[in-house]
């Protein structure tokens, strides 16, 4: 069970939350010329670290908030908590 | 030479005490080169050792295992074997390797202890009941045995199952694939590399696979064989069934795979006299159980919440697996759970697996089996030997190409197989 700090209502258990994959992923413009190889990447391709991950999170059963947090993904060590529209944090990488 | 297994051999056998046994299978050094290496010694990457043997007479071949065979996910799923899919693909695939679980036994001379005892889908809302018509009514067009249950029948299956009215959840009906089923897992494992290794295959134990050894550039660039822990090995060909771990044996090649890796738990209590002698599925409740020949009841539900490599499984999904199974049959609260485990899965999007050519010559993947790979160890192995033999890729295996994510052409099982998986 993880405790997860929400950014609003503080410490809660997982099972408040709702995961919601890979943080700051960059959909292609719409004017953009996008070949199907790219749209497909976008669609389906997420990275799959063994270690630090940057994620987003929903504290479904409370705020109903959305907000990104780097993970490690053997540990589970949760290394930073940060807003949906924050870059992700220095000294957080894989 | 193997020796043939019989009642007949375990009976002079015990004449001496049981002394005279010899391995099952060749623990083997590697050579400096091969025809083919497999790199996974679980059950599909032994399969695929074994029908590259017996299908295609290809024998010049090695399985490479990191620590020991049907370790990984081999060792850890709840032994279901079903053919439930509600697309023709996915029924054609999944069909064929219930088939061959049906002769397997008997075809490896290793008992893998298939029990063909049926798998229960149950219904617990109109909703449910109105999907599973559907869907039961998809697999007898797609040629799958399925058959509709009232809510009599389910419980002349399964008199224990909570039928008061009372439950949170009550059960309204559901349907049974009768061929469905469980199998000894290990025995899988163990049946397959005996067999493959009596024809010849090679299989290394305690072997790492750190990196890949290529000729060429640009197009032409290619894999030629692996470098492992115990040295370099040449390959014409080489290919990779390391669920779990396969992101990172592409990422080594430089390519990307739509994988992710999930931890997937599964439990059991202690053992207890027969009370279960169907497998049983709740989609809604997020739980499977079957009672396995030991007598422990073996329990399984969702994915964890998030994507890991630990190995392990989060609590929070333990909790939802007891409570389903709780919800369900109120009378196995009293036992005690014996032990609690997790595999790492790989995850795609539309939850149909990936077998076959990768944007890098001379090298197969076969990956992406989801929370149901099992099941499909023998058509795995089956169309992976297919094309690592011929060049061409097996035409039950077409559909289930890399390319699928670029051209949009996907096998959606996601929604329609049971489980979340």
């Amino acid at each position: 069970m993880l405790l997860i700090t929400c950014p609003h209502c503080g410490p809660r258990p997982e099972s408040e939350f709702t995961f919601g994959g890979q943080s700051h992923i960059q959909r292609p413009t719409l004017n953009e010329q996008v070949d199907d190889a790219q749209w497909g990447e976008y669609l389906f391709f997420r990275d799959n670290p063994r270690g630090n991950h940057a994620e987003c999170w929903r504290h479904t059963y409370g705020c109903s908030e959305w907000f990104n947090l780097v993970r490690h993904t053997v540990t589970h060590q949760i290394e930073a908590v940060y807003t949906m529209d924050a870059p992700r944090p220095e000294g957080a990488h894989s | 030479m193997r020796q043939h297994y019989s009642a007949w051999k375990v009976l002079a056998a015990s004449a001496s005490g049981h002394k005279d046994w010899q391995p099952a299978w060749r623990d083997a050094e590697p050579k400096s080169r091969y025809d083919i290496v497999i790199i996974g010694g679980g059950g599909h990457g032994l399969a695929t050792a074994y029908y590259l043997a017996k299908n295609h007479g290809i024998t010049n071949v090695a399985v490479i295992e990191k620590a020991w065979i049907g370790g990984g996910n081999t060792g850890r799923n709840t032994t279901v074997v079903r053919s439930n899919y509600l697309y023709p693909e996915s029924a054609r695939l999944y069909d064929f390797s219930v088939k061959l679980y049906e002769d397997l036994s008997r075809e490896l001379n290793f008992n893998i202890m298939f029990s063909q005892r049926g798998v229960v889908t149950l219904a617990h809302s109109r909703h449910d009941l109105d999907n599973m018509t559907q869907w039961a009514n998809a697999m007898r067009l797609n040629g799958v045995d399925s058959e509709l249950l009232d809510a009599r029948q389910v419980q002349a299956l399964m008199p224990r199952l909570e039928m008061s009215g009372a439950a949170r959840y009550p059960v309204l009906g559901g349907f049974i694939q009768r061929r469905a089923g469980t199998a000894r897992h290990d025995a899988v494992a163990w049946g397959y590399a005996r067999a493959a290794s009596a024809m010849g295959v090679d299989i290394v134990q305690n072997c790492s696979v750190n990196d890949y050894l290529f000729e060429g550039a640009g197009n032409e660039r290619k894999v030629v064989g692996v470098r492992t822990s115990k040295g370099d090995i040449r390959a014409d060909r080489v290919a990779v069934a390391v669920a779990g771990a396969s992101t990172q044996m592409a990422d080594l090649a430089g390519f990307r795979l739509p994988v992710t890796s999930w931890s997937l738990q599964a439990m059991v209590s202690e053992p207890v006299k027969p009370a279960l002698d169907v497998a049983v599925l709740s989609p809604s409740l997020g739980v499977y159980l079957s009672q396995s020949d030991k007598g422990e009841v073996v329990m399984g539900g969702a994915l964890d919440r998030f994507n890991s490599f630990a190995q392990r499984g989060s609590f929070a999904t333990t909790q939802d697996v007891i409570a389903a199974t709780l919800d369900l049959f109120p009378t196995l609260g009293r036992l005690r759970l014996m032990r609690q485990w997790a595999g790492t899965v790989d995850l795609v999007q539309d939850s149909s697996p990936i077998l076959g050519e990768t944007p890098v010559r001379n090298l197969y993947f076969n990956c992406g089996w989801g929370t149901g790979g099992f099941k499909a160890i023998p058509v795995g192995g089956w169309t992976m030997a297919h094309v690592l033999a011929t060049g061409k890729t097996h035409e039950l295996a077409e559909p289930f190409q890399l390319d699928r994510f670029r051209t949009g052409r996907l096998i959606d099982e996601a929604a329609a197989s049971g489980i979340a998986h």
